[in-house]
């Protein structure tokens, strides 16, 4: 029996243990995948470099996250979000709904979005929004009528590109990445092949041509990738034709891999993309709980250790690793020292 | 030829004869559908075995880069001055960096090599050194003035290029590695400056940020792992076995017991998943317990394994003869006393084997961790203390070799192959723990 005893002495000091040791002496931080390599790299130079313990980074996806850290204010909720958009009204509704009012919105800087093919495949270097709006899009526009997508071949619809079979890996919906390949591809293509504007004549609304022109059709010829770049990286492996949407990070890990396309002219780089010329950019942010600082210890430190010159600037270590920096980064650290929430409060 | 034998054979209709000694037309097929089978059989060992050859040696090729890394000897003598520096910045490890790149750049200029090796350079071939660095003079103030020699990780991409997986050939030009510093990389390594060591870290060490695979261990989540395991087993070993003693032993036979039993057959066969959602709701939201904790993951995998357990229990102590049972009613034996002396030592063969494979089906379940907390980047030490073990936020084996898989570096894809050895060496360890118990348990009748 005493086998049984010490199993039910130890369990019993665990629980009792576990409760009292509820009192979280770490950061949580969940959300985007995008953000979570920088966010692990903060996360360990943080514990290397102050007396807190090593922030906790799980992954997920920005809507995940963003769901996550509006279930509530507590020790058994997330103090952060990462997150690669910004939050949606819907969201901070939510969040205001399950008490969880002060917000503060925190951008890191910025992630270029690139469009990369195998290195031993066919001559992909140089495209536009709306080469990619043709080759995906459910309905284009084909001599002058809105047909349905029956483009096989990247020559179909332009002779400057290779006769290769079209085959895209875009990043699925629960990507963050996937609203700013809609926005700044997708649309764009739409709106400059003259399909946004054949949609509205034929008697569509603008709101509804815009949908329509998000629509990526369905026959294979373009894939959502749920998972992360990896997936992607290993999908172009297995395909000569495949072209894939990375992050500029990512990219530049695999540059013995991958080779690289123009958008719109401009190399993507962490120049072109500071400067706003390469078109297929955005901003990654993160939030923080304001009701959580001074309850987790290190909440306040961390916010500011990401965002700090040494970290997020121009020869951080998150620049090394890919992340082109905020021109405005000061603004930001301005904003969190003061603990500014959304909407203006501080 | 004489005549008996041309009667025997001519006679048209003399009855069939079998003979032992002649195969007839039916044993034939019998026979010729027998070797079939074995051949079958055989064919189907051979593609097993096949299987596990290529499997065994595909993990092993792949993770053994793992368990070597790549070092540079370095003799730094950091001064007060530069130690204080170092302290008072936001970013010490940074500091301990530039330390460490201008004593290396120092080294190379004496050791007499013909070389104009720029700092840039250095920084690309050195790995994340600053950590390191600023521990050890933490712990020894005293070294603070003198000389110490030290043995550093170089990069994760030089480590590569040493090791085979980098050719020469592939290597672009990026910042994190030009062709041109692999000749130096090359130079330093016939001075024996750069040189191949047993990666101690990867054994010992925490997770690392993903700029910093050298320094990426998987000795914590090892430590997360055994606290799992160990609530696992002291929850679901007695609780799977009393209830299937009282459902195989003492329930009576009926409608509502039949509705358990189905149920739990049930269980069995339910995603893990889903025994992550409820953990989330039930441990996490509703009890409050720690998020991240093994002891939450060690819950979850209880419920989880608990099915199997006690269905395994339940065969075994049905396989019992009950002529075991009604002998030791026969000289007076209560029944629970004919349950635990009798029936439940002649089943515990069975129900341990039951335990190790509910135990190893739970060691590399990564599903349900990822609802609770302990997949990411969890990278904190070894618990300070037994308790501190289940409660102290730490991922587990599957879940850190899934993290590592998915990183942009390749270097994290051999130590994920790496993982997976320690992962297996962990798993045969167990298991022959419970071969050793169970061989001791073990009882004839």
């Amino acid at each position: 029996m005493s086998f049984v005893k010490s199993t039910a002495s130890a369990l019993a000091i665990a629980a009792v243990s576990a409760t009292a040791a509820a009192a979280r002496d770490q950061v949580q931080v969940a959300g985007s995948s995008t953000v979570l390599p920088y966010a692990s790299i903060v996360a360990e130079a943080f514990g290397d470099n102050t007396d807190f313990a090593t922030p906790v980074v799980e992954s997920g996806g920005s809507s995940a996250g963003l769901k996550r850290f509006c279930e509530g204010v507590g020790e058994n909720t997330i103090d952060v979000a990462n997150s690669s958009r910004k939050i949606r009204e819907k969201e901070i509704k939510a969040c205001a709904e399950a008490g969880v009012t002060d917000i503060i919105e925190v951008r890191i800087g910025y992630d270029g979005i690139v469009f990369a093919s195998q290195q031993s495949g066919p001559e992909f270097t140089a495209f536009q929004p709306s080469d990619i709006f043709n080759a995906i899009g459910a309905k284009v526009l084909k001599d002058g009528k809105i047909v349905e997508n029956s483009y096989t071949n990247w020559s179909d619809f332009n002779g400057d590109l290779p006769d290769a079979e079209i085959a895209m890996f875009i990043p699925g919906t629960k990507h963050g990445t996937r609203e700013v390949f809609e926005d700044k591809v997708l649309l764009k293509g739409c709106e400059d092949t003259g399909a946004m504007q054949a949609m509205m004549d034929a008697g569509m609304s603008e709101d509804d041509a815009e949908d329509a022109c998000l629509d990526v059709r369905q026959d294979g010829k373009s894939v959502d990738i749920d998972g992360d770049y990896t997936e992607t990286l290993a999908r172009i492996d297995a395909n000569t034709n495949g072209i894939g949407v990375f992050g500029l990070a990512f990219y530049e890990n695999n540059t013995d891999k991958l080779k690289v396309a123009t958008m719109g002219g401009v190399v993507p780089s962490t120049e072109s993309i500071a400067t706003g010329e390469y078109p297929v950019s955005r901003p990654l942010f993160f939030y923080v709980k304001k009701a959580h600082i001074g309850v987790i210890p290190g909440l306040k430190e961390y916010a500011s250790f990401f965002v700090s010159d040494e970290i997020a600037g121009s020869d951080g270590p998150l620049a090394q690793y890919g992340l082109v920096s905020d021109p405005e980064l000061s603004a930001t650290q301005d904003a969190v020292a003061s603990e500014t929430t959304m909407g203006g409060g501080s | 030829m004489t005549d008996a034998s041309m009667d025997a054979a001519g006679a048209p209709d003399a009855p069939k004869k079998s003979s032992l000694m002649k195969t007839d037309e039916h044993t034939k097929k019998r026979n010729r559908s027998e070797t079939w089978f074995r051949a079958y059989g055989l064919a189907a060992i051979a593609t097993g075995l096949f299987f596990l050859i290529v499997l065994a040696v595909s993990i092993v090729s792949n993770g053994l880069p793992a368990f070597t890394h790549t070092v540079v000897d370095v003799e730094i003598n950091m001064t007060q001055d530069q130690y204080d520096d170092a302290e008072s910045q936001l970013l010490k490890t940074s500091a301990y960096e530039k330390v460490f790149i201008a004593a290396m750049g120092a080294q190379l200029a004496a050791g007499g090599l013909e070389l104009e090796v720029d700092k840039k350079v250095l920084q690309r071939i050195a790995g994340k050194t600053g950590s390191i660095l600023r521990e050890f003079y933490k712990e020894n103030p005293d070294k603070i003035g003198t000389p110490v020699s030290f043995t550093l990780p170089a990069a994760s991409r030089v480590d590569q290029y040493l090791n085979g997986a980098l050719k020469r050939e592939d290597v672009q030009d990026s910042r994190f590695l030009e062709r041109a510093d692999l000749d130096i990389v090359d130079q330093l390594h016939e001075a024996g400056i750069i040189k191949s060591a047993f990666n101690w870290t990867f054994i010992q060490g925490t997770d690392s940020g993903v700029d910093n695979p050298g320094g990426a261990g998987i000795g914590a989540s090892v430590i997360g792992s055994f606290f799992m395991m160990l609530v696992v087993l002291f929850l679901s070993l007695p609780i799977g076995v009393a209830a299937s003693i009282y459902l195989e032993e003492f329930a009576p036979q009926n409608r509502f017991t039949d509705l358990i039993e189905v149920n739990i057959s049930n269980l069995a066969a339910v995603p893990s998943i889903v025994f992550g959602i409820l953990g989330l709701a039930v441990f996490i939201q509703f009890m409050h317990l720690p998020q991240s904790a093994p002891l939450v993951g060690g819950l979850v995998l209880t419920l989880m394994t608990l099915p199997t357990i006690i269905i395994s229990t339940r065969a075994s102590l049905k396989a019992v003869p009950p002529s075991i049972r009604d002998a030791a009613l026969g000289v007076g034996a209560s029944k629970m006393q004919s349950v635990f002396h009798h029936v439940l030592p002649l089943a515990m063969p069975g129900i341990l084997t039951g335990t190790i494979i509910g135990l190893a089906q739970a060691l590399g379940e990564t599903a349900p961790l990822l609802l609770i907390g302990m997949v990411g980047f969890v990278a904190r030490g070894y618990p300070d203390g037994f308790v501190n073990g289940f409660i102290e936020p730490n991922s587990a084996m599957p879940a850190q070799i899934y993290t590592w898989a998915a990183r942009a570096d390749v270097s994290f894809y051999d130590k994920a192959w790496g993982g997976i050895i320690i992962l297996l060496v962990f798993l045969l360890t167990m298991n022959t723990i419970a071969i050793i118990l169970r061989r001791r348990f073990e009882r004839r009748w």
